[in-house]
């Protein structure tokens, strides 16, 4: 088990030397477009102790100094599609910019949109030896997690503890130093597909830049659009991408849920390319100038030039009215809230005290959107925008880079993970004397 | 004239080139911030450096560099602050310091650079007659030689010459006779002059009979032998001469030993000193000791 998180804790290493060096780069590879963001750690709090987060939700140590997007390539459905196509629009993004910034950046955090994540509940208990916990009894109870079957070829993205309980209390954020004898814990852990992580491990790498952490970009959007009080009550957090809808449900300021809709805007662009017939940057631009949800009367009387390349007049000269746009974009959008629906409903979301929706993500900008989801699902939906960070460009406030957001803070204060604790002895003295054996092995 | 083709116009992308994986890399390389420093100071002083050495290459330009230099500071050591126009030597006699002018051969005025005062040093303390100097470059251009003399404590006969000798027993000079300088003590002798101090010592001591006292001879490299008029002589032990001449003094003055005619009074062993009388003293001395033995 030790063996599994051994890129993770690479990772945390490689975050730490970037924060020694204070500039990192965030990466959001998203289906429709590739945002990179230079930070700069010099806050006043960026030496500040371990313990809590900082003034402005941690975010006054750190300030951007660059900020870049490009057409994405080569990315479908939040994954990597063609490794080269990626690859180039990775170094654009990069370019642009580290030319902003001017600064070389080395370490890169990125998200991942796809790789059809799969969430779990893990819990498991342990005795306290001397009554007292301690951290090595908070690594123990992690390693006490019975952990699932979730096939040979996925990886472990999170796994994130989310609840203690010591003896008959729950509920605690953090045991330690606490008196009890039973230890329990809940966590979540978030499964990948490895083809999915490994394509972006390799695009990043042969960038010639080092990967310093990586998280799922629904939870990224999370963190970034939904506040405090929604983070401790319970809400859903629906990031409208451009291949993918991310969903991530929080509690008690921790993630407890996520998965991903394979739909979203582009779906909703190729519908509309295919529907009037027109090319994709074309749809696109008429999406985004006239699209929406909810038709009108005044929709029918407002006609849209869709244009057109062939010389032939009367092809060239066509027309739509709004109307017509709206009846095929509302179809797909109410396809892809009902697929979120289904999957909220499937992880007990109206379980939870507050349901509140927060919708986020290029796709939110759509009009009407709320109105929409408020019939699908649920009433307390609201359309979110990210935090506002030091020194991020008027042009990359919009939702659309609310999981961009969501990395940088997730670069300053990351969740604490299953692989941030030690590993119990008992485990690392087994591992460590097969090494010993392996090494052996291999040099006699 | 209408144009056959319509204007179209173009789907309005934004141009959006990807670099190449080289262009990538040199940009990230020019951003390095050591790349930067080395290229931001280096490039500049490189090319200062090339115009510089490709002018420098010239002959014409070498000797121009050299030929101001040498102006610039010919016009500094000219001038009249940095000149020295005379020589002051003080604390010697009149000869030592016409010797002093002879040694040190300088036109004056020159300018102080072109001074070594430490070699001028060395030649002035090479001088017989010299113990040290000091040379130094005084105010109003006055170059001062600061001089020690040697100070005779001795004559020490040489042969035919009489040379002068300081407490060290280094040569200070010579006299043409021994009237010239009667206040000082002579020696002679081969090593004399090593064991000036023990010379002296025995000089000092022999203050009663200093009238009749001659000179110190040193015998044999080992031991001296004080000589005195009417050529009688005083032979000292190597080890404790000056105990062996008390002790002679003491009968001189007790019984007026020396003034007898006595040649030789013969110390060298303190347990039996011995006198040698002159012969007709010895004649006397047996006949009155007959005259006696017949009473």
């Amino acid at each position: 088990m030790g063996d599994l998180y051994d890129s993770q804790r690479a990772m945390r290493n490689m975050r730490k030397a970037a924060m020694q060096r204070g500039v990192i780069a965030i990466l959001d590879i998203g289906t429709s477009k590739i945002a990179c963001l230079v930070l700069r750690f010099d806050g006043p709090e960026t030496f500040r102790g371990a313990d809590g987060v900082g003034s402005l939700a941690g975010q006054s140590s750190f300030r951007v100094i660059g900020a870049a997007t490009t057409r994405s390539r080569g990315v479908k459905f939040g994954e990597v599609d063609a490794m080269q196509e990626t690859e180039r629009a990775i170094r654009t993004a990069v370019q642009a910019a580290q030319k902003m910034a001017n600064v070389r950046v080395d370490h890169v955090i990125a998200c991942l949109a796809g790789g059809r994540p799969k969430s779990y509940g893990l819990d498991g208990s342990v005795d306290i030896a001397n009554g007292l916990v301690t951290d090595g009894d908070i690594g123990r109870v992690m390693a006490a997690c019975d952990v699932p079957d979730y096939g040979a070829e996925r990886d472990v993205l999170h796994a994130q503890p989310v609840n203690f309980a010591l003896d008959h209390r729950s509920g605690m954020a953090d045991p330690r130093g606490q008196i009890g004898n039973q230890l329990n814990c809940d966590m979540h852990m978030l499964t990948v597909d490895s083809v999915a992580l490994q394509n972006i491990f390799f695009c990043i790498k042969r960038c010639d830049l080092e990967l310093a952490g990586i998280a799922s970009s629904a939870y990224a959007s999370g963190i970034s659009s939904l506040v405090e009080d929604e983070q401790e009550l319970g809400a859903a957090c629906i990031d409208l991408g451009g291949g993918s809808t991310g969903i991530s449900v929080f509690m008690k300021k921790h993630m407890i849920y996520a998965d991903a809709v394979r739909m979203g805007g582009d779906h909703v662009t190729s519908d509309i390319s295919m529907g009037l017939s027109v090319p994709m940057a074309t749809a696109e631009r008429i999406k985004t100038f006239y699209g929406g949800i909810v038709a009108t009367g005044m929709d029918d009387r407002e006609m849209i030039e869709i244009g057109g390349d062939t010389g032939d007049y009367e092809h060239d000269r066509r027309t739509v009215s709004r109307a017509e746009l709206i009846g095929i974009m509302r179809p797909r959008v109410e396809e892809i809230l009902e697929e979120v629906r289904v999957r909220l409903d499937a992880a007990g979301f109206e379980h939870l005290p507050s349901q509140q929706i927060v919708l986020t993500g290029g796709g939110s900008q759509i009009p009407g959107l709320d109105g929409l989801a408020s019939k699908i699902l649920g009433q307390q939906v609201r359309l979110g925008r990210p935090l506002r960070v030091q020194g991020l460009p008027q042009a990359a406030i919009g939702p659309a880079f609310s999981s961009a957001v969501g990395l940088t803070l997730f670069a300053a204060h990351p969740q604490d993970e299953w692989w941030d604790f030690e590993i119990p002895v008992d485990n690392y003295s087994g591992r460590s004397l097969k090494r010993a054996v392996k090494w052996f092995k291999d040099n006699w | 004239m209408q144009p056959l083709t319509a204007m179209r116009p173009r789907a309005n992308l934004p141009r959006d080139p990807a670099p190449s994986k080289w262009k990538y890399r040199y940009q990230r390389w020019m951003l390095t911030p050591g790349v930067r420093g080395l290229i931001r100071i280096g490039g500049p002083l490189a090319i200062i450096g090339i115009v510089a050495v490709s002018w420098y290459s010239h002959d014409e330009n070498r000797a121009l560099v050299a030929a101001t230099v040498a102006q610039a500071k010919a016009t500094i050591q000219q001038r009249p602050e940095f000149m020295i126009s005379a020589m002051q030597v003080e604390g010697a006699s009149e000869d030592l310091a016409a010797s002093v002018a002879l040694v040190l051969p300088m036109s004056f005025p020159v300018s102080s650079f072109e001074l070594d005062l430490e070699t001028m040093r060395k030649r002035v303390e090479a001088l017989d007659g010299v113990r040290s100097a000091r040379v130094r470059l005084g105010d109003a251009g006055k170059l001062l030689v600061d001089i020690t003399p040697r100070v005779p404590v001795a004559l020490w006969r040489d042969g035919d010459l009489l040379r002068l000798i300081d407490e060290e027993g280094v040569y200070a000079g010579f006299v043409e006779s021994r009237t010239d300088r009667i206040d000082l003590p002579l020696i002679a002798g081969d090593g004399a002059q090593d064991h000036i101090a023990e010379a002296l010592d025995l000089f000092k001591d022999a203050k009663p009979l200093q009238e009749r006292m001659r000179g110190l001879v040193r015998m044999g490299e080992r031991r001296w032998d004080i000589v005195l008029d009417r050529d009688q002589r005083i032979l000292l032990p190597a080890d404790g001469a000056v105990g062996a001449l008390d002790r002679v003094i003491v009968l001189q003055q007790a019984r007026e030993l020396l003034d007898r005619d006595v040649a030789v009074v013969d110390m060298r062993n303190p347990n039996r000193p011995t006198i040698r009388v002159n012969k007709e003293a010895a004649g006397a001395l047996h006949r009155a000791g007959q005259t006696e033995a017949d009473n």
